[in-house]
C-alpha cells in the first residue's frame, strides 16, 4: 500500500499547490509512482501548474458518481511517465463529495501508487475534511508570517482531533527569505516549531523560478538552478525514509560572498 | 535612522520578535477554544451552582475569557441581590 499524503494549510496563497506539484514531480523523478489528486473542488488549479489543463476529460466527482472509470480519469503527465493527476470538478462543489467517498478512492489509488498526494482546498470546512479524510500523513505548509502560523495552528489541531489515529502532521516553511531573518525582520524557523510543537519536514526559499515555472506550468523541481526546486527534492527524499540534512539557506554563492570567504570577511 | 540605531544596539524590538510575541499570544487564545455555545454552557451551570447559595442578576451576569500578559483568565462577574438564609446561618 502506498502512502496518503495531504497537502494543507488552512490559510490561501501560502503554496499548498505549489508543493503538492514540486513534491509529486520530484518523488516521480525518484522513481516512485505517484497520483496527484486536486481536492479543491471548483477552485481547481494543480492541472495548470503542472500545466495538463488541456488534458483533462473526467474529474474526480466523475469518478466518484461513476460516471468515468478511475482509470479513464487519471491522466498522464506530459514528462513523467509514473506521475499522474486526478484533477477537482471546476463546475461543482465541495458538498458533491463526502469524506467516506474521498476515502474509498483514496485507498483504491494506495493499492496501485506508492505516493497519493491530495491537494488540500484553503479553509476547514467541507473540503478539507474530504481531503484530510483518507490521508495517513499530513504536511502543513505554512510562510513565516503571523496569520499563516496562525491558521496552521488550527489546522494541526483539527488533524489531531481525528478519530482515527494518524501520524502527526509535519511542517514545510515556505517562502523563506533567509536575509529578512538574519536582519530579524521574519519569524525563525526554530520558533515556528516551539510554537507549533510540531516536526520539520522542510524549508523552502523564497524563489523567482517558481512564478517562472508556474507561468510555464513545468515544475520547479525541473530547473537545477532552483533553489526551492533543490528544497523539494530533499523533501521528497525525505518523505521516501531517507535521511537528508535541512539546506543551508544562508550558504550565499554570489560572487561578493565568495570574495568575502575568501578574504576572511565572512563569518562561515 | 532610529531603525538603524535601535538595530546597532541590539535588536530587542525586531519585527520577528513583535511577530513571535503575537503568535504566542493569538495561539494561547485559540487554542482556548471558546465558542459563544461554551461560553453560554459554562455561565448556565454556574448560574445552577450559585444560585443554591446566593440569589444572582442572571441578567447582568458577564462571564468571558481575557487575556492578559501571557496568561489567559476565565473573569466573571455576578452581581449578588442578596444571599439565602441557609448559606448565612452556617
Amino acid at each position: 500500500m502506498g502512502q496518503v499524503i495531504v497537502v494543507t494549510s488552512g490559510k490561501g496563497g501560502v503554496g499548498k499547490t505549489t508543493t503538492t506539484a514540486n513534491l509529486g514531480t520530484a518523488l516521480a523523478q525518484l522513481g516512485n509512482k505517484v497520483v496527484l489528486l486536486d481536492a479543491d473542488i471548483g477552485l481547481r488549479n494543480l492541472d495548470v501548474v503542472m500545466g495538463l489543463e488541456n488534458r483533462i476529460v473526467y474529474d474526480l466527482v466523475d469518478v466518484v458518481e461513476g460516471n468515468a472509470r478511475l482509470k479513464q480519469a487519471l491522466i498522464k503527465d506530459k514528462r513523467m511517465e509514473n506521475l499522474y493527476l486526478l484533477a477537482a470538478a471546476q463546475t461543482r462543489e465541495k458538498k458533491d463529495v463526502t469524506p467516506e467517498q474521498m476515502k474509498d478512492l483514496t485507498e483504491q489509488l494506495a493499492r496501485e501508487f506508492d505516493f497519493v498526494i491530495l491537494d488540500c482546498p484553503a479553509g476547514i470546512e467541507d473540503g478539507f475534511k474530504n481531503a484530510i479524510a483518507g490521508a495517513q500523513k499530513a504536511i502543513i505548509v505554512s510562510n513565516p508570517e503571523v496569520s499563516s502560523v496562525r491558521d496552521a495552528d488550527r489546522v494541526i489541531g483539527l488533524w489531531d482531533a481525528q478519530a482515527e489515529s494518524k501520524s502527526p502532521a509535519m511542517l514545510i516553511v515556505n517562502r523563506v527569505r533567509p536575509k529578512m531573518v538574519a536582519r530579524g525582520d521574519m519569524l525563525e524557523i526554530d520558533d515556528m516549531l516551539e510554537m507549533l510543537a510540531v516536526d520539520l519536514l522542510g524549508i523552502v526559499p523564497e524563489d523567482d523560478h517558481i512564478i517562472v515555472s508556474t507561468n510555464r506550468g513545468e515544475p520547479a523541481v525541473y530547473h537545477k538552478e532552483s533553489k526551492a526546486g533543490k528544497a523539494y527534492h530533499n523533501i521528497a527524499r525525505r518523505l521516501m525514509g531517507e535521511q537528508v540534512p535541512i539546506m543551508d539557506l544562508n550558504a550565499d554563492d554570489g560572487i561578493w560572498a565568495k570574495f568575502k570567504r575568501i578574504v576572511g570577511l565572512s563569518r562561515s | 535612522m532610529l531603525d538603524l540605531i535601535s538595530r546597532v544596539f541590539g535588536r530587542d524590538n525586531s519585527s520577528a520578535d513583535i511577530a513571535k510575541e503575537r503568535l504566542r499570544l493569538v495561539l494561547v487564545h485559540d487554542r482556548t477554544n471558546v465558542s459563544p455555545q461554551f461560553l453560554e454552557a459554562l455561565k448556565e451551570e454556574l448560574i445552577g451552582v450559585i444560585s443554591r447559595y446566593m440569589e444572582i442578576e442572571e441578567e447582568s451576569m458577564d462571564v468571558t475569557l481575557q487575556t492578559a500578559e501571557n496568561q489567559v483568565a476565565l473573569v466573571a462577574n455576578i452581581p449578588v441581590r442578596r444571599m439565602k438564609r441557609a448559606a448565612v446561618g452556617r
